[in-house]
């Protein structure tokens, strides 16, 4: 077995013991990047095509090598030297393209920032690397986020899932997803804005997690929907999710949003027993609703039984452990979270969208201009994708004066009200007092390549059972539960209230002991094999 | 109120091409000699920025003040708008902004908020200005505005704010330059009711605001380096009416006399073509301090649609009721009221009153002399204007460079009052003591400026100009009783003027009116 495919706390171990060193770990996964990954993603150029590309992964936008061996050796002469390189020592690591890395291209899957190289690092990044990480490369992702295929990006070929490569890897984090998957870095940091950490997690059987909301400081995320947007780390096991939170988490002082909460020792936490614990089940997330865009009428579509039976076998182990499983939990809101998501988050990727005006960084348009204006237009219709188009303009419509108070306003208020559904299930003296909800994370699992992107609606509905825990603000985490016929992963996620990341990893945790010796959790992505590795 | 001069000749043609001559000397010889028909008054509401003096800037920690830098200094990832930064708040510009809004009688919110007002231009580099819009700092507001006829005029604040600056851009031909450094200076940004009745009354307000600005110490408002800025907004209508009809918006006023004259012509302009028949349309001007004329910048049909919403990357601002009872009483005593109180309490005239508080620094130095001198207040209001001030104007100090503090000063004004020095000796002292850095009783002692107080060697003096001046000496004994004063001078001169020129008189006369 390659060092690759060992989970991150193994592999800082073995490399603090002296047991091999941090360069040969490295080596190694840059080998499994070479075996799998194909040609990596590149603007303008053709998508995948051959026999070759349509097996291959193509997680990456950039391979950091260079960077990544230079790193490596000073962990190893610190290792040499009797000092400790922290905790993450000498495990690679992948980051999605939205983080900044000072000196390195930072792109968000777009052409307009293809030749961006960042004079900065962003604060998740500066962190895995205190904690002695060592960064890999770069990986693809919807452009500028924005999707749940990872189809979008400009880069490519776009992402493959390694469990099917004629699949999605989900979004928008799919490359974080795919790259963990295939054991392309032990880690990925992701970014979350309405399930973009988790629905790739789950997509590619990972672990996901979403912390609340300021707990991990968004400096050097290129942002999104700026109340909404939460990095978080996706790992191959629960120990590996809590390490990277415990070294990324804490307040930033350069992000004014981020929380002053002490950080517990996720570890610790984790290792909790789960017993007593009151874990929620609601029907509102075993549907998918809808307004029929024709009729207008709200639509209930169950999601597949085998997801609703995986996740409910999932509450079947956790009740073995002890926990109480509460059912029939009420969140009322939950339909509202997909419309208030594209009202919210579209009125500020628009905001944020406005930077990129081919003056200051990033493309310019090569064609002459007559003026500002035409530099503007030029420049931006040349290099934005339709999604971030599409969002532009749903942005700005719905922000218009004329429109204040119907759209956005309404949505600040449907947002209140999701809040409220989740502060009302956790209240310790409330009906329900729920230390957990546990839910399926995505409503399908992996569809093919093409079925669906192109619809940015039916896309958006992807999110509907992981949008709400943004609005709230509250985290949650997505695990491994079981395969579904066609042999894709089926992801589980808990949530929780504000900063009890410690205990939905214990739960978490608890399930991943108690399914160890299950058969499917020895199931490998068919790509590993091929490239027998 | 303006006289329309042109009613009984014939009217101006509507101004078709847009440029408006200064009116100036033609409209004051006009009217004389015209009948009033409608008299108009004008409706003008600024909107004034000022620039906050703190180290950094409001959401970075780049220097604030980037005056006499070279282009892109004072820059960093965070205000140059780069991918992925945040803003993160000063609390030094929210303390000054709500400083500043206690001063205008505004309700400083406890909970304010800051919002992005989104626009492209080159030198806003997020394409969107972080400013504050339904919920700012301070709510409401007023400034009485003192009259030259001795009343006041109260001018409403309709809103104030805090916000980041934009760059600046520089036009060379055929290129546009960038300057970040002013990215991201804190600003206040203030907007008046349509308060104000003339052009000399608007000049009037913002001399007021600069000096409160610097008083209560929260801006330099230097127009000359655009640490205050302002724009205007121009109507007119029928004397006696309260409508408002359509307003001019002048922009590019670079100091406070351009102003004035910017807004006159407007005015003017604006009756012009009301009486012409004419209709005044939503222009915003450009005004040419060179040519003395403003030009259209472009039509205001309709207004930028900004598409604010609240800043995600920002938090509430919030001020506890604690913290804003510290800011309120932390306000010093504002130049109207000391000026009121001086008048009142010290019995100086209005003028004094309003030249000792025309500085702050100056009023405290005024204060704190008082107190050490212990004299008439009419007194020590006397040195300090007619001495102090010129001192600091000759030698180009400022009042904490001075060596002369009030306790100096005072030393100097009771040996003068003492009869230790005369008074003419006391003033030059004002000056040595400064130049020299000494104390002003030790220069007294080391140059012997003390004054000649024993009689016997005035009377000496006396007596050798009497005897050396024997034409003199007739004159006076015929009774030209006036030459004692050219005598006089003599007896000073020769005593290097230190000779109480009292005695001197008192010797001479008895000597020469002895036979």
């Amino acid at each position: 077995m390659s060092t690759c495919d060992l989970p991150a706390y193994q592999i800082a171990e073995l490399i603090r013991a002296k047991q091999v060193s941090a360069l040969e770990v490295l080596e190694d996964t840059l080998k499994r990047v070479k075996q799998v990954d194909g040609r990596p993603g590149e603007v303008d150029a053709p998508a995948a095509e051959t026999v070759e590309d349509r097996a291959a992964v193509h997680a990456f936008t950039l391979v950091t090598e260079d960077y990544a061996r230079q790193q490596a050796r000073q962990i190893d002469s610190q290792i040499q030297a009797g000092e400790d390189p922290g905790p993450l020592a000498g495990v690679p690591y992948t980051a999605k393209d939205i983080f900044t890395v000072r000196g390195i291209r930072s792109t968000a899957g777009s052409k307009i920032l293809s030749n961006y190289i960042s004079p900065y690092s962003a604060t998740v990044v500066e962190r895995m690397q205190e904690a002695g990480a060592v960064l890999v490369g770069k990986v693809n992702l919807d452009e500028f986020t924005y999707g749940s295929s990872s189809e979008s990006s400009a880069y490519k070929p776009v992402p493959r899932n390694p469990w099917d490569t004629s699949r999605v890897t989900g979004g928008s984090s799919g490359g974080s997803a795919a790259a963990v998957a295939a054991g392309e870095g032990a880690i990925s940091l992701g970014t979350d804005t309405g399930g973009s950490i988790r629905h790739p997690a789950s997509f590619c059987g990972t672990v996901g997690l979403k912390p609340t909301y300021g707990r991990v400081s968004r400096y050097g995320l290129i942002a999104f929907g700026s109340s909404l947007d939460c990095p978080g780390p996706l790992a191959r096991s629960v120990t590996d999710a809590a390490l990277t939170l415990q070294a990324i988490a804490g307040q930033d002082p350069r992000d004014a949003t981020s929380a002053t909460v002490p950080v517990p020792d996720y570890l610790a936490e984790m290792a909790k027993d789960i017993r007593g614990l009151r874990i929620g089940l609601s029907e509102e997330f075993f549907r998918v609703t809808y307004f029929d865009s024709e009729s207008m009428e709200l639509v209930e579509n169950p999601i597949d039984d085998q997801i609703r039976d995986a996740v409910l076998s999932a509450a079947g182990f956790l009740a073995q452990l002890g926990a109480d499983i509460v059912t029939d939990v009420p969140l009322p809101h939950t339909k509202y979270g997909v419309p208030t998501y594209f009202v919210i988050s579209r009125v500020e990727a628009s905001s944020n969208l406005l930077r990129y005006d081919g003056v200051k960084y990033g493309y310019r348009t090569s064609a002459p201009f007559a003026d500002l204006r035409e530099l503007y237009r030029k420049t931006r219709g040349e290099a934005f994708g339709v999604e971030p188009k599409l969002r532009m303009l749903m942005g700005v419509y719905l922000s218009a004066a004329q429109f204040d108070k119907g759209y956005y306003q309404r949505a600040l208020k449907a947002r209140a009200l999701i809040r409220q559904d989740f502060e009302a299930i956790f209240d310790p003296q409330g009906d329900y007092r729920l230390d957990a909800l546990l839910t399926p994370t995505a409503p399908t699992t992996a569809f093919p390549i093409g079925s669906v992107y192109g619809d940015s609606v039916l896309m958006q509905y992807s999110d509907q059972l992981t949008v709400t825990t943004n609005h709230a603000g509250i985290p949650g985490l997505t695990f491994p539960v079981g395969f579904d016929r066609e042999g894709l992963p089926i992801g589980a996620q808990v949530l929780g209230p504000d900063y009890s990341e410690g205990r939905l990893l214990s739960v978490a945790r608890a399930y991943e002991l108690a399914t160890e010796n299950e058969d499917w959790r020895s199931r490998r992505p068919p790509i590993l094999a091929d490239n027998g590795s | 109120m303006y006289n329309t001069q042109y009613s009984i000749r014939k009217p101006p043609p509507p101004i078709l091409d847009f440029v408006v001559k200064r009116m100036g000397q033609q409209s004051r010889l006009l009217s004389e000699s015209t009948v009033t028909m409608t008299k108009y008054e004008a409706v003008i509401g600024l909107e004034i920025h000022i620039q906050l003096n703190t180290e950094s800037k409001i959401f970075c920690s780049c220097k604030a003040d980037s005056w006499g830098d070279p282009p892109n200094t004072n820059i960093c990832p965070v205000c140059t708008g780069q991918p992925g930064v945040l803003p993160v708040p000063n609390q030094a510009v929210i303390e000054k902004g709500a400083l500043l809004a206690a001063a205008m009688n505004s309700r400083i919110r406890p909970e304010s908020y800051f919002d992005r007002k989104n626009y492209f231009y080159p030198d806003l580099p997020k394409g969107y200005q972080i400013t504050q819009y339904d919920l700012a700092i301070g709510q409401g507001g007023y400034l009485d505005l003192p009259l030259e006829d001795g009343g006041a005029r109260r001018i409403t604040i309709e809103k104030m704010h805090i916000e980041e600056d934009a760059g600046k851009t520089i036009h060379k031909p055929g290129r546009r330059l960038l300057d970040f450094n002013r990215c991201g200076v804190p600003l206040v940004e203030m907007v008046t009711g349509p308060d104000l009745r003339s052009a000399a009354e608007a000049a009037a307000f913002i001399r007021y605001l600069r000096k409160l600005a610097r008083w209560i110490g929260v801006s330099d408002a230097d127009m000359e380096k655009g640490k205050m800025r302002f724009d205007a907004n121009v109507s007119i209508r029928k004397e006696g009416s309260s409508v408002l009809n359509p307003k001019t918006e002048i922009k590019n006023m670079n100091s406070i006399e351009h102003g004035r004259e910017a807004i006159q012509t407007e005015i003017q302009r604006q009756i012009r073509e009301v009486e012409a028949g004419g209709t005044i349309e939503s222009w915003t001007l450009d005004w040419n301090e060179d040519t003395k004329t403003l030009s259209k910048m472009r039509s205001k049909e309709t207004e930028a649609d900004y598409r604010y919403f609240k800043e995600p990357d920002l938090l509430a601002v919030k001020l506890d009721q604690a913290q804003i009872q510290e800011i309120h009483a932390s306000l010093p005593e504002l130049p109207q009221a000391r000026e009121e109180r001086f008048i009142s309490e010290y019995g100086i005239t209005s003028k004094e009153a309003g030249l000792l508080n025309s500085d702050r620094a100056l009023s405290d130095y005024f204060e704190s002399l008082l107190e050490v001198y212990g004299g008439a207040p009419k007194t020590a209001a006397n040195w300090v204007i007619n001495d102090l001030l010129g001192l600091l104007n000759d030698l180009d100090l400022a009042l904490d460079e001075l060596y002369l503090t009030p306790e100096r000063l005072a030393e100097i004004i009771k040996m003068v009052e003492a009869g230790t020095i005369n008074t003419s000796t006391g003033r030059e002292l004002v000056r040595i003591a400064e130049e020299k850095k000494k104390e002003p009783p030790a220069i007294v002692e080391e140059e012997g400026l003390a004054q000649l107080t024993d009689n016997s060697a005035i009377e000496a003096l006396c007596q050798e100009v009497i005897q050396s001046s024997p034409d003199q000496v007739a004159q006076y004994r015929s009774g030209k009783q006036g030459v004692i004063g050219w005598l006089i001078g003599q007896v000073m001169s020769r005593s290097s003027g230190k000779a109480d020129p009292q005695a001197v008189r008192e010797i001479l006369q008895r000597l020469l009116d002895q036979p």
